[in-house]
């Protein structure tokens, strides 16, 4: 999988970059404008990650030398402009998804997994890993051919982590991930333990190979054992 | 009272005292010249009677009021010599009228063969009291008709004068600053209106020019302020990953991760309600909050059973208004939070929902907060390290926008109400 970070700022790009290659992806990058519309007229990507806001000019239009080329790409735009009108915007422009900056290096890597994931097009939304077998459209978990029946919070949980696999999640992402985008602004994640705590218990009891590792004071991370 | 109906209030007032004053004016001065007129026209009677008594002395004789318009009676030397002209009203049988009507008597003495006679001599005179009614009816009806002129021509013409004045007020009552870029106005011959229209223009050119490079501004500052801050956290979540780090590094790095996200948060708090002041939240919808509320109940209800709080939901009617929707869920939501956060282990948070306003009162300190200051920026708490303390301010905001209102008060439970005003 090839992908391609379009971003102004050198340190956002680096760290965008770095993350990105932890999950085996070839990444390739652009500072400017019209660095970025050289590649995308030269190259073919699996999936674009675009800054509207750069200085030769507005990301935008690299949308629409896309929608030119004909070719489909995926783009997820990453702007610190949230207002509903940008990406109103955005979308209508062609991009796959919208990521607010700020974002969690998880919650990126979940959008990209997905739009890569809606591309390859077999119709399958399924996630191995170890024992377990996740299945993103029925929203349902097989662990050594039995089911698991975990509630709606838990899925959500179980899915992101496994999605992030290895990697270590933010509790506020997670949190924002399941509980919705008002939660940011807990003062605590106490709630966020219960959950775990529950879903713990279940992966170990099924033998599922991975359990949920807890990262002190930052976050979780899901590994096999 | 518009202004047309305005001006015409003071015109009436003052067309009646001056219609008022000029009546009397007139009455007293066209009453001196008609009595002048009668008392010449008596004056030139005396001289004919006096004459035709000279000519012919059985005059005297045949004198008197009932043949003709003088009679003459004998009067001593004494009494004649002292008498001099002199005018009178009077009242006299009149038999067309059949009754007594005013009459104006010249008196005077004159002298005749050495003897010495009184002479009266009368003229009708018109009878004041119907000159004064006639003239009140007169000056009523010029009155009536003076006023009901200027309504018309003010109701028509002056109207017509005005059209463009009323439809600029009309596009000033909708002109949005987050959707019109410019003020539409009509063409009149009026040189202020020109000039209003030209002014209002100018101003509204200048607001929403004003209105953009602060909204630019706003989305600049934020762009700015979450680029570094986005670095930094995405740098610190790379670097924790780190196999090789100690429990110790990592609590630290945990610590600047919390400490970095609270500044973002910050950062979006402050840019929200200049947004929210700024009126750029322009999208309104209506918005039902008690299926919104139910939703964000949900939500909270993990982060309320952490915190052994019960939240419980009491829907009387629904309650729905035209406004943004985010706004009405970032301000359900600050409400809750708040309503949860300040609370007791096994305390409770009750959410009720009339048509008229919601109210979230929720157990917490057993004394009442300062309702002078719970509203004001970065007003909190100090036992509650990561509030921001910008919550009740954003819900300021957004209640200020809508004309909402919103109240605290203490009845051994906190509780918040916002009112929807009708």
């Amino acid at each position: 999988m090839k992908l391609l970070v379009v971003e102004d700022e050198t340190e956002l790009l680096e760290v965008i970059q770095q993350s990105l290659e932890k999950q085996s992806y070839v990444v390739e990058t652009a500072g400017t404008f019209n660095d970025a519309l050289e590649k995308i007229t030269s190259f073919n990507y699996d999936c674009i990650l675009l800054d509207i806001m750069l200085p030769d000019g507005n990301g935008l239009r690299l949308l629409e030398e896309l929608k030119k080329t004909e070719r489909s790409n995926n783009v997820i735009i990453i702007s610190a402009k949230d207002s509903l009108e940008d990406k109103i915007a955005g979308l209508d422009g062609g991009a796959d998804d919208y990521l607010v900056k700020p974002f969690h290096l998880a919650e990126l890597n979940a959008r990209v997994k997905s739009v890569l994931r809606r591309k390859s097009l077999n119709g399958s939304n399924k996630i191995d890993l170890a024992q377990l077998s996740l299945d993103l459209n029925e929203r349902s978990v097989i662990v050594n051919g039995k089911d698991l029946a975990l509630n709606r919070k838990e899925f959500d949980i179980l899915s992101y982590l496994v999605i992030n696999k290895n990697r270590l999640v933010n509790k506020v992402s997670l949190a924002e991930q399941v509980w919705g985008d008002h939660m940011d602004a807990a003062d605590d994640y106490e709630f966020l333990y219960s959950q775990i705590k529950n879903l713990r218990k279940k992966l170990r009891e099924s033998l599922s190979g991975v359990e949920i590792q807890a990262v002190y004071g930052i976050g979780y991370k899901l590994a096999a054992v | 009272m518009n202004l047309l109906n305005y001006t015409l209030k003071y015109l009436y007032l003052t067309l009646l005292v001056v219609i008022s004053i000029w009546a009397v004016i007139f009455y007293v001065r066209m009453i001196d010249e008609i009595m002048d007129s009668l008392d010449d026209g008596l004056e030139n009677d005396k001289m004919l009677v006096i004459q035709k008594v000279a000519h012919d002395k059985a005059t005297i004789a045949r004198a008197g009021f009932y043949e003709h318009n003088y009679s003459i009676r004998p009067i001593n030397k004494q009494w004649g010599l002292s008498t001099k002209d002199s005018y009178k009203d009077t009242m006299m049988y009149t038999l067309n009228e059949k009754d007594l009507e005013p009459f104006r008597v010249l008196t005077t003495a004159f002298k005749n063969d050495g003897s010495y006679y009184e002479l009266k001599v009368v003229a009708s005179t018109l009878e004041q009291d119907d000159l004064i009614r006639s003239l009140l009816y007169s000056l009523l009806g010029l009155y009536a008709a003076i006023l009901i002129s200027i309504l018309v021509v003010n109701n028509v013409l002056l109207r017509k004068i005005w059209i463009p004045f009323y439809q600029l007020l009309a596009r000033l009552k909708v002109f949005r600053l987050d959707k019109d870029v410019l003020i539409e106005t009509t063409t009149t011959a009026v040189k202020e209106f020109k000039e209003l229209n030209m002014t209002v223009a100018a101003l509204v050119e200048q607001s929403v020019k004003a209105y953009g490079s602060q909204k630019q501004f706003i989305e600049n500052a934020a762009h700015e302020l979450q680029t570094p801050l986005a670095i930094s956290l995405n740098r610190l979540e790379l670097m924790a990953e780190d196999e090789t780090l100690s429990n110790a590094n990592l609590q630290s790095i945990g610590q600047v991760i919390t400490t970095l996200q609270r500044l973002s948060r910050l950062n979006r708090s402050l840019l929200m309600i200049s947004k929210i002041e700024n009126k750029q939240y322009g999208e309104v919808e209506l918005v039902v909050f008690n299926t919104l509320v139910n939703t964000l109940a949900n939500e909270y209800q993990d982060f309320a059973e952490a915190k052994k709080v019960q939240l419980s939901l009491v829907e009387l009617e629904p309650f729905s208004v035209m406004m943004n929707r985010d706004l009405a869920a970032i301000l359900i939501s600050n409400l809750l939070k708040n309503a949860v956060t300040h609370n007791i282990t096994g305390g409770i948070v009750t959410l009720t929902i009339s048509a008229a306003a919601i109210t979230v009162t929720n157990t917490g300190k057993q004394e009442p907060l300062n309702q002078e200051q719970i509203f004001k920026r970065f007003q909190k708490d100090s036992q509650s390290k990561h509030s921001t303390g910008l919550g009740l301010a954003i819900v300021l905001a957004v209640t200020k926008l809508y004309n909402f209102e919103l109240s605290y008060s203490y009845t051994g439970q906190h509780q918040f109400t916002i009112t929807q005003q009708l």
